[in-house]
């Protein structure tokens, strides 16, 4: 009873769900989400009328013209900077644009284009100071501040009674000022365009890229060749250009001249980019963290303002909130990963069906042998982890290797050897098409195609994303093995989409499906899913029918076929349910039959853990890495089955001494070549009666 | 030999010390009534409540923090101290209640900035902001408070002279010796220094780095008490709104500029003394020349400007020696 409805439990409640929720990196940004919901809610059961469509529009009208200066002072912050001089360039600014408007009676246009370049110009001298003279930031802009500050004063006294006696006859002023476009506040407007231009820039242009790179880390950006100088500096002057927009609204707005313009801004933005949770210290940031800290602090202030605290309360009320909320953000930073890696490994209810157990008796399908004592070593402590092996017209002998690189061993003999191809990613899988380009499955890049020239491109490395799912499925992540059809399409398996090649591990005590098959349409360039939540599929096999093909179900021990075409398309067949281990590559071999790779044999324990997921389940919280239950690896096999799930030859190396380790082999007149991804060499065994002109691999052309 | 050679090394400090040795010779030889013991002793007077709170913002500033709180916890306690003076209670009790309001002040600040690891930036800010709203909300029935005469058993410390030297000066020169003495001469003092330089491999060698952190913050406001009570002595009222950002960013130009790196653990009461004196200096001379209040900030902002950019040409930093997260 227990038993059955912890299955049910973990066969259909969303365990791995909270985990990849949490680890989404917009859930960084939970905690000042979580607190301006806490403040809307909080005063709208306070006050009357909190949002009412008319006080939202103030609200939102006050918050547009802060935002502009926190937008700006993010973009220095995410640089690594800060920018203290806001409050005076903001109170220059707005002396500028309302001499300019009032005074001198200039045409809008050029009043706003004059009072942003003088705002940007006056960012550049922090900039020039701070990123071309290397000056301490936070030193110079306070500086700056003072000198900027006293500046207005001065200028003040003398044009503040010529702004106070003219008007300016501008309509498209006022509209600015205190006019709506569709009922939204004009301030709104352009501070929504430029926050979705500050938005695509740090998440989808290269300079926002450069942004981060530098606050992320000056030394190594400078040392990847970014002008740091430069980019420092520019977002000085973006800081003080935004500054002088906001200036300009509010100027519009108020048209006050007033000697106290602006005092106290810096505080107040800085602690708005800091409540939203963008850091000191520079790397981190996001436009949605500047919005949501500006509407915390403004909320706040106006919230607090309209529950007519006294001034005092309403400061020691919202120093409490701030520290309160930034002690909160910083603790959720520094333990959201802790918190997403007890979370996100959930393992999966998988119950196999009982080993065999009569392996040892001689005439038992898997009864162990010494067959493979005798291959030949190919390549003996050249080539690193050859996960796949494979052979062109002239036998000549390809493998991947652990660096990245393509391996080509030249035959007769396979004593030399060169790098074929440099492909940047572990290289699994391989399949050549009629014109003998290679084509491979690449863990962590993708699918990619090393011409006959030797070209290495790209085929794809991107499917279609799935509807329901959190995670981005939609980037490739560990491609393990491909066949080519008939057509020339291309159906490959993708082991998983929770974790990178190296924690292939992990997968394994999940033992959920989380893999799938993908077939790429070299027609239409198109990439689809057609499987989908497989347990590790592996190996790809094109069936003798041309239809099907014959995949691998690594923690599943077993092999099914999918039909791709036919009559049966998309039907998914059991062939064998009950191997000994866990099945890799498949190829075909000389007489029709398939061969496969046994890559670790399956054990007692671990076959109890996997139907015992709470077990598993605390054991990847309690302990670290390291201590986790492992599928063997170590020795493994090699069978030789049909397509009616027939077991008809087995091969070891049962003294583990030559090649106990196989993730893959491949038939090639006359000889076996078998490939293990943790083995520093090659293998080759001569088989008896086997056809000597057969070739595996060449015979459909792709496209 | 090389030694010596290497000692006139063109560092922060050397710069501005030059830098106040040529303003302050161009103002005794160009400005009549500049170099006089009258006019000089003004000088430092006028600096010395800066000062005092150099010294406190440089045990924070060395311990790689900040302390923005500082204008608040001296006027609040010192306020509290003179409304309960007034009142009627001992000066002791009172002295001793203001001091505890100010260790208070400065155990929160600590406890945040060590323990809750917000930036110390931030954490003094807010904390500022709070404690200048406690000092508004009915702790005080004004705003202004002026010196009761129940105090003026100790008001000598901002009022009086002796052998023609003023007592606040005298305050300030206490305060820089014992400041100094535990700096360079006790282990807790090494420990800050330790912190400042490298936090990890000072907690790494077995520094209890969070404590000390806090006892930053609890000496930088028991310091911003002691400037507190100077100064309403010698103006005989405080301000409880003198929550007033420009001042502070006076307390740290004086500490910054007289060469203690805001990235901590370099610098000591040297340092604070001559920024003290160089701001002061300034001050005092365009005083005499009549300049506005407004010009004198832009004069004295443009110095201290070209006094820091001197600096970084002449110490330039780079890509592979500046630390990261330093702002």
């Amino acid at each position: 009873m227990m038993k059955t409805i912890s299955r049910l439990r973990y066969k259909y409640w969303p365990d791995q769900i909270f985990g990849e929720i949490l680890q989404k990196s917009w859930m960084e940004t939970a905690v000042p989400l979580a607190v301006l919901i806490f403040t809307i809610v909080f005063f709208s059961t306070q006050i009357e009328n909190f949002i009412s469509p008319a006080n939202l529009s103030d609200n939102f009208r006050q918050a547009s013209e802060l935002g502009f200066v926190v937008l700006g002072i993010s973009l220095v912050l995410i640089v690594g900077g800060i920018d203290l001089s806001v409050a005076s360039i903001f109170a220059l600014c707005n002396l500028l644009v309302l001499y300019c408007m009032h005074v001198w009676q200039l045409p809008l246009p050029a009043s706003i284009a004059i009072t942003l370049v003088f705002g940007g110009l006056l960012g550049a001298v922090n900039g020039i100071l701070i990123g071309y003279f290397r000056m301490r930031a936070f030193l110079t802009t306070m500086v700056t501040l003072i000198v900027f500050k006293s500046i207005h004063d001065l200028i003040n006294v003398k044009v503040a009674v010529p702004i106070s006696s003219n008007f300016p006859d501008s309509p498209m002023w006022d509209t600015m000022g205190y006019g709506s476009i569709l009922s939204v506040p004009t301030a709104v407007w352009a501070f929504g365009i430029v926050a979705l231009f500050c938005h695509i820039l740090l998440t989808r242009l290269r300079p926002g890229w450069w942004l981060l790179a530098v606050g992320g880390n000056r030394r190594s950006a400078y040392n990847i060749g970014l002008p740091v100088n430069r980019i420092v500096a520019l977002s000085y002057v973006a800081s003080g250009a935004l500054t002088s927009a906001s200036a300009i609204f509010y100027a519009a707005r108020l048209a006050s001249p007033g000697a106290d313009t602006g005092v106290g801004l810096e505080i107040t933005v800085l602690t708005a980019a800091i409540l939203g949770g963008i850091r000191l210290g520079g790397g981190k940031g996001s436009v949605m963290k500047a919005i949501l800290g500006t509407l915390i602090i403004l909320l706040l202030t106006n919230g607090l303002l309209r529950m007519a605290t006294s001034a005092g309360t309403a400061r020691i009320i919202l120093a409490t909130i701030l520290l309160l909320a930034a002690a909160l953000d910083i603790r959720w930073f520094k333990n959201r990963h802790k918190a997403v890696q007890e979370m996100y490994v959930s393992p999966a209810y998988l119950k196999l069906p009982e080993m065999p157990d009569d392996v040892a008796a001689p005439n038992a399908a898997f009864a162990p042998n010494d067959r493979l004592k005798n291959v030949e070593t190919i390549g003996l402590g050249m080539i690193e982890a050859p996960e796949d092996v494979i052979l062109d017209a002239d036998d000549n002998l390809y493998s991947g290797n652990r660096h990245g690189e393509i391996i080509r061993f030249f035959a007769p003999d396979y004593k030399r050897h060169e790098v074929y191809a440099r492909i940047g990613g572990q290289p699994l899988g391989m399949a050549f098409d009629a014109g003998y380009n290679l084509y491979v499955c690449v863990g962590g890049m993708g699918l990619y195609r090393v011409t006959a020239d030797r070209e290495v491109e790209l085929i794809t490395d991107e499917t279609n994303r799935s509807l329901l799912s959190v995670i981005d499925d939609s980037r490739l992540k560990l491609a393990d093995d491909l066949d080519i059809l008939p057509d020339g399409r291309i159906l490959f398996s993708e082991a998983t989409v929770r974790y990178e090649m190296h924690e292939w591990q992990t997968d394994a005590l999940e033992g959920r499906g989380n893999g799938r098959i993908i077939l790429y349409d070299p027609k239409h360039k198109k990439t689809t899913t057609v499987l989908r939540h497989l347990t590790f599929p592996n190996g790809i096999v094109l069936g003798s029918d041309g239809q099907s093909i014959l995949f691998a179900e690594s923690w599943k021990c077993s092999i099914k076929r999918y039909w791709f075409d036919g009559p049966k398309k998309g039907d998914v067949e059991m062939v064998i349910d009950n191997l000994l281990g866990y099945p890799d590559n498949i190829n075909v071999a000389s007489d029709g039959n398939f061969w496969l790779a046994i890559m670790g044999m399956r054990s007692q324990v671990f076959d109890l853990a996997m139907r015992k997921p709470g077990f598993r389940r605390r054991m990847a919280k309690q302990l670290p890495g390291d201590e986790w239950l492992a599928p063997n690896i170590n020795t493994g096999c090699i069978v030789k089955f049909n397509e009616a799930g027939e077991i008809l030859d087995v091969l070891w190396d049962m003294h583990g001494e030559n090649h106990p380790m196989i993730t893959s082999m491949r038939e090639h007149k006359g000889y076996l070549y078998i490939g293990g991804i943790y083995n520093n060499r090659i293998g080759r065994i001569k088989l008896d009666g086997a056809d000597e002109t057969f070739v595996s691999s060449g015979k459909y052309h792709v496209g | 030999m090389k030694k010596s050679v290497n000692s006139l090394k063109l560092d922060q400090q050397t710069i501005v010390t030059g830098l106040f040795l040529v303003i302050f010779l161009m103002f005794a030889i160009f400005l009549p009534g500049f170099f006089t013991a009258g006019n000089l002793l003004v000088l430092i007077r006028s600096v010395s409540v800066l000062g005092i709170l150099g010294l406190g913002m440089a045990i924070v500033v060395i311990g790689r923090g900040i302390d923005l709180s500082m204008i608040a916890t001296l006027s609040v306690p010192a306020a509290l101290v003179m409304t309960l003076a007034a009142a009627g209670y001992h000066p002791v009790v009172a002295i001793l209640a203001g001091l505890a309001f100010s260790i208070a002040t400065g155990i929160v600040n600590g406890v945040l900035v060590a323990y809750a690891e917000i930036p110390a930036l931030f954490t003094t800010l807010a904390v500022g902001i709070g404690i200048a709203g406690i000092g508004q909300s009915g702790m005080f029935e004004y705003d202004i408070i002026a010196w009761p005469v129940e105090l003026d058993s100790i008001a000598w410390i901002g009022r009086g002279k002796i052998f023609g030297l003023p007592y606040s000066i005298l305050a300030f020169a206490a305060a820089a010796l014992i400041v100094h003495v535990f700096l360079k001469k006790t282990r807790l003092g090494f420990f800050i220094y330790a912190i400042g330089d490298n936090l990890s491999a000072a907690r790494i060698t077995g520094v209890r780095a969070r404590p000390i952190i806090i006892l930053q913050y609890v000496m930088s406001a028991g310091i911003a008490l002691f400037a507190g009570l100077v100064l309403s002595a010698s103006s005989n009222s405080m301000d409880t709104r003198i929550f007033n950002l420009t001042w502070i960013y006076d307390v740290i130009l004086v500490v910054v500029l007289g060469g203690i790196g805001l990235s901590g653990g370099r610098g000591g009461v040297m340092n604070v003394i001559i920024g003290t004196i160089l701001i002061g200096t300034i001050v005092n001379g365009m005083t005499i020349l009549n300049v506005s209040f407004q010009g004198q900030n832009l004069v004295r902002g443009l110095i201290l400007l070209s006094a820091l950019l001197l600096d970084s040409i002449v110490n330039p930093r780079n890509e592979e020696t500046a630390k990261q997260g330093d702002i």
